[in-house]
């Protein structure tokens, strides 16, 4: 009955201010201009301002003067931050291997037909949500010298060794369990997105190279590690850029100690700059920080035009 | 024969038989694939059952491993859940952290929306140079920042106060909403937005009426990880709070709980478990949401 009424459409009034959006550049500026005042204002400058401090004496309540390099020099003359600069990237390397080794690893089991595997991957996810600082305490407590779990269970129970382990008592043993705890925190994330690679790898590739008789070495050599090359090279930047400048696990286990010896430089940055007041020090690390970064960009970057290339995409 | 029948019946049980061939026998994918997977589950999840055994255990328990054992309760108690939520000032961090969470989220999303329309729909000049720029922005980490922006916090007076947060935290969460909007608005078809031109739509009237409707899945999946991110933040709320009743919950349990030389073990896991729980449980709503942004993001 009412079969035209529903084409008397009504064209949408137009009001001056809705005319003004509606030109294109107008509205370009005031949809970036949230996002690119906040990240300029909150992100660009500071990072500027983070090089300029790194060449000032300016402590906290006290604006600095230019003093040139003399931040810098002074901090690769400090055996505390030489120490800490190997340090960091010792414990970038160990962790990401062994978070890639056993994030393939799991990957490549829940890609297996599982029962549950939605409810198992929403469980594997878990030490990734919760946030860092409080399964760090958690791990604090399984590294407590004289109630860790950990050490009951060898000594008391498996009878494997005789003395509880001082986990966080002398550096090296502090160095490994904070890789411990940093390689649980990561496998999470590198499992799960590495599964979302495994994924889009088509089966009638596997078929084809059994027909052919491939080994499973072969097939996982052959055609999973070149496949997922690429969402690999991604997932390991971010992983690299995150372990190096990681703060939160340091920060709650060991704050740094025993005697200064698992200092990453964000928290020797952290400690130097805020309660020691040497801001200009703190930036000067923080600032040592950037050429290891640029490099993990610039790797993620080539890695993901190379991807585009592979998938045949524009450049668009 | 015999293995006619048993290669069917596994062929029956598990239809899709991708990976189970003739040759991979049951007990052989037991060894393979169970046992490892239950070793990752074990590890992977030990940590918060200690913590929720540790945080209902009575302290008599918890120091005494000899005559109880560890792994089980036998008298549970509230004590430490009591002590944290009557003697300190725990539901106060709750509500801080709620409050700089979700106004950061909304913040970050209402500014990454804007963009990522800008940028994948409206095409204007350099808008690739643009994507790519806060791209870039997401790998600058907060480890760098955390200086210069104390010394900004500082100066802009905003020491202290909840806002430096909610104004620093889109630092991270606009680049990664962004980059996830921006997969999301390209897989919208345009075809709808140029019918909405043709009828004589305004840009607004389409990103409200057409693009946003269509894009609310990408937005939960953005807000949701906007939300747990900005939940678990800690170094801009270690370095820019500083008086006690306006930290966040994982600045306040390190900083507030861990007193003296002996560990309150059973308050510090209670505290602990209570401020995991609710990103668990936001996150347990929504966990197909956040795995599809976590993939989604680093496919893109």
């Amino acid at each position: 009955m009412d079969a035209t009424a529903s084409w008397t459409y009504q064209r949408p009034t137009q009001t001056a201010l809705g005319r003004f959006f509606d030109n294109r550049a107008v509205l370009v500026f005031f949809c970036m201009l949230p996002a690119a005042g906040l990240l300029l204002i909150f992100l660009t400058y500071p990072l500027g301002l983070g090089f300029w401090l790194a060449f000032t004496d300016t402590q906290i309540g006290r604006s600095g003067e230019w003093v040139g390099l003399e931040n810098f020099q002074s901090i690769l003359h400090d055996r505390v931050f030489l120490n800490t600069v190997w340090w960091t990237t010792f414990y970038t390397v160990v962790a990401t291997v062994g978070k890639f080794a056993l994030g393939l690893w799991l990957a490549l089991l829940l890609n297996e037909n599982l029962p549950f595997k939605s409810l198992l991957r929403a469980i594997i996810l878990l030490p990734f949500i919760v946030p860092t600082v409080l399964s760090a305490i958690a791990f604090w407590f399984l590294y407590d010298p004289q109630f860790s779990i950990i050490s009951y269970l060898l000594v008391d129970v498996l009878h494997w060794r005789d003395t509880y382990i001082d986990f966080l008592g002398n550096p090296w043993s502090a160095r490994w369990s904070l890789i411990a705890a940093n390689i649980w925190r990561g496998i999470p994330f590198v499992a799960i997105t590495l599964l979302a690679g495994l994924q889009t790898i088509s089966p009638s590739l596997y078929e084809a190279a059994l027909l052919d008789g491939a080994s499973s070495w072969q097939r996982f050599r052959r055609i999973t590690v070149p496949l997922l090359m690429p969402i690999l090279a991604v997932v390991l930047t971010f992983s690299v850029l995150f372990t190096f400048t990681d703060f939160q696990l340091v920060y709650a286990i060991t704050r740094g100690g025993p005697i200064d010896s698992t200092h990453l430089m964000a928290t020797l940055a952290f400690q130097r700059a805020i309660p020691g007041g040497q801001i200009g020090e703190g930036s000067a690390i923080a600032v040592a920080m950037i050429p290891f970064l640029i490099f993990a960009t610039l790797f993620s970057y080539f890695a993901l035009a190379r991807r585009k290339w592979q998938q045949g995409e524009g450049n668009d | 024969m015999t293995d006619a029948a048993a290669s069917t019946l596994d062929g029956v049980s598990e239809p899709e038989g991708k990976t189970l061939l003739s040759w991979e026998s049951r007990s052989r994918r037991l060894v393979t694939v169970y046992l490892p997977l239950i070793c990752f589950l074990i590890v992977l999840l030990f940590p918060f059952y200690w913590m929720a055994i540790t945080a209902f255990k009575p302290d008599a328990e918890l120091l005494d491993y000899k005559n109880n054992n560890p792994f089980f309760i036998q008298h549970a108690t509230f004590e430490n859940i009591r002590k944290l939520l009557f003697d300190t000032e725990y539901p106060r961090w709750l509500l801080t952290t709620m409050g700089v969470a979700i106004g950061s989220t909304f913040l970050s999303l209402f500014a990454s929306v804007l963009a990522a329309y800008a940028i994948q729909r409206l095409r204007f000049r350099g808008s690739t140079y643009v994507g790519l720029a806060i791209y870039l922005a997401y790998l600058v980490p907060p480890s760098i920042l955390f200086i210069p922006l104390a010394t900004m916090v500082f100066q802009l007076g905003l020491f202290d106060t909840p806002a430096a947060l909610i104004l620093t935290y889109p630092t991270f969460l606009i680049p990664f909403c962004t980059w996830l909007l921006i997969g999301y608005f390209k897989s919208i078809p345009y075809e709808l937005e140029e019918c909405a031109l043709i009828d004589g739509a305004t840009r607004l009237q389409i990103l409200r009426r057409i693009t946003l409707p269509l894009a609310v899945p990408g937005l939960i999946s953005a807000g949701i990880f906007a939300f747990t991110l900005s939940w678990n933040e800690f170094i801009y709320a270690l370095a820019f709070i500083q008086s006690s009743e306006k930290k966040t919950v994982p600045v306040a349990i390190l900083t507030e709980l861990v007193t003296g030389d002996v560990y309150q073990w059973g308050a510090l896991m209670a505290g602990s478990l209570l401020g995991s729980l609710p990103v668990a449980i936001f996150y347990s709503f929504f966990v197909e949401y956040y795995v599809s942004s976590l993939t989604g993001a680093v496919k893109e």
